[in-house]
């Protein structure tokens, strides 16, 4: 196991090697000067290439890739243009935000997800399945801002339920220590009896995690539904069924775990995605995370930021990868390590 | 071309090897080697029909299939006719595959399910440019008809016909070229019996009328002893005994082949309560192949020796030889 | 392994009642299956019987309706399409048919159980057969998961498995084809008191030698249990290895039905006597160069008329036999037959007995 672990880690180098080198090139080529963009509109010609110089600017393309190279593999990822700070740190403080909204988003459309899914699966063909399966439909087509403004509309504009935006209540004085408020304010709350916190966590990611689960949640469930049927045809169901296996642990044990396999694949492609799907829900609602800085990055030119943000989100995606590959073989005992 | 001479070797195969290198499942990817066949020499001679048993595992099929070059050899030599088969180019191989041709186990999937059988039958025809287009239909109307079909079917495909009749088409398109060397891999396999009988009838009925050699390959030792005139039985790999039908019938000696005989379900019940029973296990896998003779986990009669080396083939009685250290 | 519990298997002979007492009884089951061409009668006004401690065999050739038939007992067969249309299947003088679903799940598994073909697809992949086999106890009884696994290792011996407990812990694919039809047999057995249990095809998909060690072991275990076996078969070597009671089945119907010795040495239905004669085993063909086939092919259920269905490969065919289903004739002895011209049959090239 340890040995395999190994091996696909190895295996990230190239990959890696290869986002870097995309990323670099990508934004490199890309019109614009950041010099420029941080002088702003006054700066004079000299002043622009002496800040050229300083950032390495005025050297060959492959020579600044080189230097580029180098520094990411001390981690060193740069400098923010627009705030100065070093790029590993700016992730540090928004990642936090960013993996509590995907994980949430996540847990409520592989539950939910699977549950449509098996009792569609069981009921098929009858008006409980054409309803999942055409809301399934529906939740994949429907663009992520859009569901995203019409939940803010609904359930914080007219029935005032749910906040607009933001991780926490602004008028409570809060002070995160994990960076994972649901957890901060659980913490919180067994510290010192304080629930607030808590609840107002909670219901800061209410719409964000709906917004952003919607459609891992639709094609999970379609996903599921498939594979629960191709299963429910195999021998050893009947066999199950003839040994007098009562009817719902015959589908949530002999026939869910089966089942799984492709439901944890898509799972994981899913909340890879996640990360992309967030840039838009994490502006929307204000959610001060990975996706947003990005975005905010990417209008103010700050290149080290989108770089640094891009391979970050990259080598994330592969290491979800890398689980889901872990998880398959620890149910799947075909391909079980020795 | 006298076909009729019983005395020509139609085909000799010597130390035939065909070795597969496979990969385990799972993530740690391991290449193995399956020694499918492994050191197998016999001679068919015209006219006879040499039955091939064995359970799974034991490369009954992978010697059809390598005997016929559907499969390229690890090591040894086929000869057919004196001509050695893996020595040709594709070029030469087409003037020889149109005398050798096989019958396979499943008639579905072995017939293109959007091809007409008409068409099905012709395609070998139609490869080996014989004939006009009239010519080639004329023809594949008359071997419908010598193989039990109504010629008006050849507008018909492959789903509209039953197991027995699907068979019945396979056997037409080998026998489309003439040949005269024909390999059968558990061509009556997968049909019900009494279909069964109706094909085994209908492949004597063709050999007598054509003068086919046979090379019959089955899991099924009634249907072997049936239809063979030599038998030979295959064990993981090996050939662990052969002889004449009547030969082997009266005197396997072989402690598989004997196995094999006593496992056969009786005809009648009233064998039932005499028949030994056999505590031997399940066959090894192929990959993992006992040290020695392979049979010796299983050999009632295994003795240390046994373990250590495999048995040369011995030769008990005229035409009848089997290797086992023991017997 | 000496001790064995109320949970295992009774081993002593007779413990059940004598043979003649009827376990199951089927009367008039018809069962069709609505399919998009149109109805398929796949089972017609089917009677059969099973007594205790007996081995009934369902002989027919691929189609004939013998693993619907053994499907209507469990009810396993799949509705919709299939539907089960008039009839009564009574165990032990229960009618199942009328039984609730939940009913039906605690008779499965504890009174009649199942084994099937397939033993590569017919055991969970991503479980280990001890599980499997223990997740069938604690189905049906108040049991922790460690005692119905030890259970469990109990079976897998009583079905000759060598190292059990090491086996239980195996899943099915590290097992051999042998190993693994074994361990579907111990989950069939997983009762206090197995009743009948239904083989549908268990020796078709494995090698002769290890089909042999399966048809005694199925015997062995049949004596020490006392249960009854429905098994289904194709193949007329095993009816002739393992039948007491032999039902032969075509096209959806009962052909004759007999005790095995009857069934081999005087054959009265014309379909039995070609089955037989489609034997290459059979000693009439020792010195013979062809066998003695049915002509024909199995005609399409979907267009099946009234009439004997066997009456287009019939070499004794008269008129009335496309038009009339043959009454049943009583031939005494418990041998039945069901055809209008069972008198004119020649069995005059079978062999005798000697």
């Amino acid at each position: 196991m340890v040995k395999y672990i190994v091996k696909r880690l190895l295996l990230l180098i190239p990959t890696l090697f290869g986002v870097i080198t995309l990323v670099f090139f990508m934004i490199a080529l890309s019109p614009g000067d950041p010099a420029r963009v941080m002088l702003g509109e006054r700066a004079n010609a000299e002043q622009i290439e002496e800040l050229r110089q300083e950032l390495g600017l005025d050297k060959p393309l492959i020579q600044q890739y080189g230097l580029y190279l180098k520094r990411v593999v001390q981690l060193d990822l740069g400098k923010s243009i627009a705030t100065g700070q070093k790029i590993t740190d700016e992730i540090k403080v928004r990642f936090p935000a960013t993996i509590e909204l995907a994980i949430w988003a996540m847990i409520f459309a592989t539950i939910v997800g699977i549950i449509l899914g098996v009792t569609s699966a069981r009921r098929r063909n009858s008006w409980v399945d054409y309803t999942t399966m055409g809301g399934a439909l529906v939740g994949v087509s429907m663009p992520v801002f859009w569901l995203a403004l019409v939940l803010i509309m609904i359930f914080s504009v007219r029935l005032d339920l749910l906040p607009t935006g933001g991780r926490m209540n602004i008028r409570y004085y809060f002070e995160p220590i994990t960076n994972y408020y649901v957890l901060d304010g659980l913490i919180i709350f067994l510290k010192t009896g304080e629930s607030k916190f808590f609840i107002s966590a909670f219901q800061h990611l209410v719409l964000p995690t709906v917004a952003l689960g919607t459609i891992p949640l639709a094609i999970i469930a379609r996903t599921t539904r498939s594979s629960i049927l191709e299963v429910l045809h195999q021998d050893y169901i009947k066999t199950a069924r003839s040994a007098g296996i009562k009817e719902n642990r015959v589908i949530y044990r002999y026939t869910l775990k089966n089942a799984l396999l492709p439901i944890i694949t898509v799972i994981g492609l899913q909340f890879g995605l996640l990360l992309s799907g967030a840039i838009l829900t994490e502006t929307i609602f204000a959610w001060p995370g990975i996706g947003k800085w990005i975005y905010v990055s990417i209008g103010a030119r700050d290149y080290p930021a989108v770089q640094g943000g891009i391979i970050f989100v990259s080598t994330f995606f592969v290491l979800i990868n890398l689980v889901v590959d872990i998880l398959y073989s620890v149910i799947n005992p075909k391909v079980r390590l020795q | 071309m006298n076909r009729i001479d019983r005395n020509t070797d139609l085909l000799q195969v010597h130390g035939l090897k065909k070795y597969f290198e496979v990969t385990s499942q799972g993530i740690h990817k391991e290449k193995r080697e399956v020694k499918a066949v492994d050191d197998v020499s016999f001679t068919i001679k015209q006219g006879e029909i040499l039955g091939i048993v064995g359970e799974s595992g034991c490369g009954k099929s992978t010697l059809g299939k390598t005997v016929l070059r559907l499969h390229e050899k690890t090591n040894g030599s086929v000869l057919y006719r004196g001509k050695d088969l893996f020595a040709k180019n594709r070029r030469e191989m087409k003037d020889i595959t149109r005398n050798i041709q096989m019958i396979f186990q499943d008639p579905y999937s072995s017939l293109n399910p959007r091809k007409k059988v008409g068409s099905i039958i012709g395609q070998p025809l139609r490869i080996h440019k014989q004939g006009t287009t009239a010519e080639i239909s004329k023809r594949v109307e008359h071997l419908l008809d010598e193989v039990g079909l109504n010629p008006r079917y050849r507008g018909r495909y492959p789903h509209q016909f039953s197991g027995g009749q699907r068979q019945r088409i396979g056997i037409a398109r080998a026998l489309a070229l003439d040949p005269d060397f024909i390999v059968c891999d558990e061509a009556v396999s997968a049909l019900d019996v009494s279909v069964q009988a109706q094909i085994l009838n209908l492949l004597l009925d063709l050999q007598d009328k054509h003068k086919f050699t046979y090379m019959f390959i089955a899991h099924d030792l009634a249907v072997v002893e049936f239809i063979s005139t030599r038998i030979m039985v295959m064990y993981l790999g090996r050939m662990v005994e052969m002889a004449d039908k009547d030969d082997l019938i009266q005197r396997h000696i072989h402690p598989y082949s004997r196995a094999l005989f006593k496992a056969f379900p009786a005809a009648n019940p009233r064998g039932r309560a005499s028949r030994e029973k056999i505590v031997m296990g399940d066959v090894p896998s192929p990959i993992d192949r006992p040290t020695g003779c392979h049979f010796h986990p299983r050999c009632p009669l295994a003795e240390s020796r046994c373990k250590e080396a495999y048995p040369p083939l011995r030769e008990i009685s005229p035409g009848h030889s089997a290797a086992c250290w023991v017997v | 392994m000496t001790e064995r519990s109320e949970n295992i298997p009774n081993t002593e002979p007779g413990a059940h009642g004598s043979k003649n007492e009827i376990l199951l009884e089927m009367e008039n089951i018809n069962v069709s299956f609505y399919v998009q061409r149109g109805v398929i009668r796949a089972v017609k006004n089917l009677s059969l019987t099973i007594h205790k401690g007996e081995t009934l065999t369902l002989v027919g050739e691929s189609g004939c309706g013998k693993s619907v038939t053994a499907h209507t007992i469990n009810q396993l067969i799949p509705m919709p399409p299939g539907k089960i249309e008039s009839g009564s299947v009574k165990y032990r003088g229960r009618d199942l048919l009328k039984l609730k679903k939940s009913e039906i799940e605690a008779l499965r598994g504890t009174q009649i159980s199942m084994i099937f073909q397939e033993p590569m697809t017919a055991l969970n992949p991503v479980f280990t057969v001890g599980e499997q086999i223990a997740d069938v106890f604690m189905s049906h009884q108040k049991m922790k998961h460690q005692e119905a696994f030890s259970k469990a290792i109990e079976l897998l011996d009583l079905v000759k498995i060598p190292s059990p407990a090491e086996r239980a812990k195996s899943y099915p694919h590290q097992l051999s084809g042998g190993m693994r039809q074994r361990a579907m047999i111990a989950m069939a057995l997983a009762s206090p008191e197995p009743g009948l249990m239904i083989a549908d095809e268990p020796t078709t998909a494995l090698d002769v030698t290890i089909q042999a060690q399966i048809l005694d072991l199925l015997s062995d275990l049949k004596k020490k249990i006392n249960m009854s076996l429905l098994l289904i078969t194709h193949d007329m070597g095993v009816v002739a290895e393992m039948a007491d009671r032999v039902v032969v089945m075509y096209a959806g119907s009962k052909v004759e039905e007999a005790d095995v010795y009857q069934i081999f040495d005087e054959p009265c239905h014309p379909y039995t006597l070609g089955l037989l004669n489609s034997l290459p085993s059979n000693p009439k063909y020792k010195n013979s160069a062809r066998l003695e086939a049915i002509e024909g092919t199995v005609p399409d259920l979907l267009t099946l008329g009234d009439g004997c269905p066997f009456a287009n490969r019939c070499t004794y065919v008269s008129e009335i036999c496309a038009e009339v289903f043959p009454q049943a004739v009583d031939l005494g002895k418990g041998h039945t037959v069901w055809c209008h011209n069972y008198t004119k049959i020649d069995r005059s090239t079978n062999v005798e007995q000697d």
